[in-house]
């Protein structure tokens, strides 16, 4: 096979058409380094690498700045109902649907009207998904990429549940995207008042005397303290209380409150505090006596959960697992620990200590991706800069190495190591997606709205982003499977096959 | 004899030929390894309901007034001669939801159901998560816990050939241990895209790798399960096959394990019922109707081997034994296990058990566990297999089996 990929890259080279510059030689280390900050190389990584330089690219990367996205990508999203939509509209728009729908009388009109209403909800989520998707693969932004996946996945909703379907692209991005790269407590403020977490860890349920503890224990076991970290059955129930009241008001009336009650009342988009069902009795959280009263009550208890140390523990840990090794050491993490006390959960200060430790270099190349990861790294390697037309096939791959998109049914997300990705059914399954990925009608390029398109042809993957990123970590058992290779299909294959293209 | 020794392989088409001569003649797979038959006919399914069931809405303790009064909404009616889709009395306490009655009602009456009712874990933290990981791992309670093997996995040591099996997506806890268990989705599986020579140069790449057999065993095992699968695929091409979801997948499951796997394990998910749970009808009646039948079709995959087999049921904790204000159940603590199995003594309540009054319950919201997940399972172990005290030691640590002579 060697003469084909020979072939490949002199017409590479050959179609360029480009000015005669100077290709960039990453070191070895350089291309390691690259692939654990971002997706995996692609040539737009490659140039801005070369042009910054490290520190500088570190820089830009962490600086939570919204780089523009290529112009083709940002017209694709842009033209997405997605980005349009306003939660609390839409909210109380398909609430009012369901009323109407629920009022007819049981029969084919209404069928057909339920399962509308529901193919729309389903519509407006993979959109969603079709803007994070386009993202991901594209935007120059890809550690705060990585970090709106990482962000999604600890404070986890399910599209399937509820309305969240309808919800999740405003959760993407009003709820998690500002604060990726910023304060810990804004994300845990941002997702406990987005309707899209109290549907789905049913808080909007939450009322004095009709307690339901679900979202409470969420708070503090997933998203800020951990499970061991010494909280009782009765804080639990503590913070329901002080939960109780927090909730969805999608295009309702202000309910009618008496005077002491009103300046408590809290209302912004779809989410509404209503002290009418606050349980105002006294309360304590971790042996801290809870004022309030209302809302405040609820602002005090995130103060009290993100600075405690278990919460600096449990995120610096987390963010280590993913970014560093599925056991992260104990130091590094102690570490980036005090920094997110020191800085009041200051994200990206806790990510310059762990880029900058030597436990971090040290493991470059030795954390197995997950599907996300997977898919993702191929296509940048597949079509670097090149727009895709179609997610639809993204989508469903994602769905078939089970990560996909919002699609995680509890709320604990998944799992960030490679024992959870790595076992024999997935590897099979694994090599079954690199070789539709591999193959010329794998669909990318058919425009969505059904429009033709001329056909696609084999990805090039064997192309300068290859000879520059992959081939130099290449085993001679690799290199020796790839020259085995018979058809242009079985070597991209392989390559996405392959351990070294597995690890990042 | 260490982990590797004595694994279940998997397999080509020459397989079933092997397997008979397998006791006399050990035999080398594709990576090399020794591969070793089953010596025990025995089979055990562990079947992990994630989400903590409201057994209370299942197996109905229906002359507990406590139950009605704490279950305004969604209590499940007293059993009744003039409903016959009503709830199933089983005996003059318990009754088995309407939802399961057509499926698991005749199981029952043959004595090849039972249910354990007051069983789970001591382990109070009522996190999903957390209380699913340390039955997973099954060590003594209050033990640090060590991830480096769970009761199942150690369970594959003990017996030396057992030919295990998960039928997940991912390796489930349980599982972990020194030996390379196979795990295969039986959830929409097509034909293999490899052939054997692409098959060999992928695991080619990952010689000497630590997936190396992970890869290999991913492989074969696709290939073996569409071979097991023909029948059904020409059946479906036929437009012969009708079942779908959990009971598709547990026909499948009953195929392989009648064929050629004797431990297993299969999670089912969507039990964490906080809001609008349902009674007789509604979202629990829905699961455990697809559950129920999906465990009558996996008994009647087994064939004549369904003698040989048992099949618990369990779930991480209970729920709240009142219902909480959105007509839903909260975390709880004790569950309802179900057992199983063609030959088994059932069509009985077993296990220690109380009278539900509001005062008997735990930390007055939930059942208290009296019988020890790992005592049951220990038991169920010792009968099945003939475990040793010792061999037992090995997979539950510390625990005094305790003996329902189910078996």
């Amino acid at each position: 096979m060697a003469a084909l990929v020979a072939g490949a890259a002199i017409t590479v080279a050959g179609c360029a058409g480009a000015p005669a510059r100077r290709e960039f030689a990453a070191s070895r280390a350089d291309v390691l380094w690259l692939n654990r900050i971002t997706y995996g190389v692609n040539s737009q990584t490659l140039s801005d690498y070369e042009w910054r330089g490290r520190a500088g690219f570190l820089d830009s990367q962490l600086s939570g700045r919204d780089a523009p996205l290529p112009p083709a990508i940002a017209t694709q999203i842009n033209l997405l109902d997605v980005v349009h939509a306003d939660a609390a509209q839409l909210l109380a728009a398909t609430n009012a649907e369901y009323k109407r729908i629920n009022a007819l009388a049981d029969g084919p009109e209404k069928e057909q009207a339920r399962k509308a209403l529901s193919e729309r909800g389903t519509a407006l989520a993979y959109q969603a998904a079709r803007r994070d998707l386009l993202r991901a693969i594209y935007s120059p932004a890809q550690l705060q990429e990585q970090l709106v996946w990482f962000w999604l996945n600890h404070f986890n909703v399910a599209q399937s549940k509820g309305s969240v379907r309808w919800l999740i692209g405003d959760y993407e991005e009003h709820a998690i995207r500002p604060h990726v790269l910023g304060h810990f407590r804004e994300l845990v403020m941002a997702t406990l008042t987005h309707p899209a977490m109290l549907q789905y860890l049913d808080n909007a349920q939450n009322a004095a005397n009709h307690v339901n503890e679900n979202y409470a224990r969420e708070l503090m076991e997933l998203h800020t303290l951990g499970v061991a970290a010494g909280y009782t059955q009765a804080d639990v129930q503590n913070l329901a209380r002080i939960l109780t009241g927090v909730g969805i008001n999608a295009g309702g009336a202000q309910p009618k409150l008496p005077p002491a009650w009103q300046a408590l009342y809290r209302r912004e988009g779809a989410f509404e505090f209503n002290p009418a069902r606050h349980d105002f009795t006294s309360k304590t959280l971790l042996g801290h006596a809870i004022r309030g009263p209302g809302f405040a009550e609820v602002e005090q208890a995130v103060d009290i959960l993100v600075r405690e140390p278990a919460c600096a523990q449990f995120i610096a840990r987390k963010l280590a697992v993913y970014f560093v090794a599925d056991d992260p050491p104990p130091g590094l993490v102690a570490r980036m620990a005090a920094t997110f006390a020191r800085t009041d959960g200051d994200i990206a200060a806790v990510l310059r200590v762990m880029f900058a430790a030597p436990e971090f270099s040290a493991s470059l190349g030795g954390k197995f991706k997950d599907p996300v990861h997977f898919v993702v790294s191929a296509l940048r390697l597949a079509y670097d800069t090149r727009p895709i037309l179609n997610t639809h096939p993204v989508v469903n791959w994602l769905n078939a190495l089970a990560e996909p998109i919002y699609g995680h049914q509890t709320p604990d997300g998944y799992a960030l190591t490679e024992a959870a990705w790595a076992s024999s059914g997935q590897m099979s399954r694994r090599f079954e997606i690199a070789r539709a990925m591999a193959s010329p009608n794998a669909g990318l390029f058919e425009p969505e709205d059904g429009s033709i398109a001329p056909s696609a042809g084999f990805p090039q993957l064997s192309n300068r982003i290859y000879f520059a990123a992959l081939e130099p970590l290449l085993s001679e058992r690799t290199k020796n499977a790839l020259e085995a290779a018979t058809s242009q299909q079985e070597w991209n294959t392989l390559l996405l096959s392959s351990p070294e293209f597995n690890y990042r | 004899m260490t982990g590797k020794a004595h694994r279940q392989k998997g397999a080509s088409i020459q397989r079933r030929d092997l397997l008979r001569w397998a006791a006399v003649l050990p035999t080398l797979t594709l990576t090399g390894r020794l591969y070793a038959a089953p010596t025990s006919p025995a089979r055990f399914l562990l079947v992990f309901l994630r989400g903590g069931y409201d057994c209370a809405n299942f197996l109905i303790p229906y002359s507990s007034s406590y139950y009605y009064e704490a279950r305004p909404h969604i209590a499940i009616a007293r059993p009744d001669a003039s409903t016959p889709a009503g709830a199933l009395a089983l005996d003059a306490d318990w009754a088995l939801a309407p939802a399961a009655r057509a499926s698991l009602g005749p199981l029952y009456q043959q004595r090849q159901l039972a249910f354990v009712p007051f069983a789970g874990t001591d382990d109070l933290s009522r996190s999903h998560f957390e209380t699913q990981d340390s039955i997973e791992l099954g060590e003594p309670s209050r033990s640090q816990h060590d991830f480096g093997s769970g009761f199942m996995g150690r369970l594959v040591q003990v017996l030396g050939s057992s030919a295990p099996i998960a039928f997940t997506d991912a390796l489930p806890l349980t599982f972990k241990g020194p030996a390379d268990i196979p795990n295969v989705s039986l959830r929409g599986i097509g034909k293999p895209a490899f052939d054997e020579r692409q098959a060999s140069l992928l695991t080619g790449m990952y010689a000497e790798h630590h997936l190396e057999s992970a890869v290999a065993d991913g492989l074969e095992l696709r290939q073996e399960v569409a071979l097991a699968m023909a029948d059904e695929m020409l059946a479906a091409n036929r437009g012969a096959i009708n079942t779908k979801g959990f009971a598709l997948e547990a026909e499948r499951m009953g195929k392989l394990m009648r064929d050629q796997y004797r431990l297993g394990f299969v999670d089912v998910g969507g039990w964490d019922t906080h809001v609008n749970e349902g009674g007789a009808t509604g979202a629990l009646a829905n699961n455990i109707d697809n559950l129920s039948r999906g465990l009558v079709s996996f008994s009647q995959a087994m064939g004549e081997q369904w003698r040989s087999t048992v099949v618990v049921v369990v779930s991480e904790f209970g729920r709240t034994f009142r219902e909480n204000g959105n007509h839903g159940t909260d975390h709880g603590h004790g569950s309802v296990y179900w057992v199983l199995g063609g030959a088994i003594s059932g069509g009985r309540i077993a296990g220690e058990q109380l009278a539900i009054q509001r005062a008997t319950l735990f930390q007055d919201r939930d059942y208290p566990v009296l019988n020890d997940y790992r005592a049951v399972l220990g038991g169920l172990f010792r009968s099945l297999w003939g475990l040793s005290a010792a061999s037992l030691e090995r997979v539950f640590p510390q625990v005094r089996s305790l003996d329902l002579k189910l078996i």
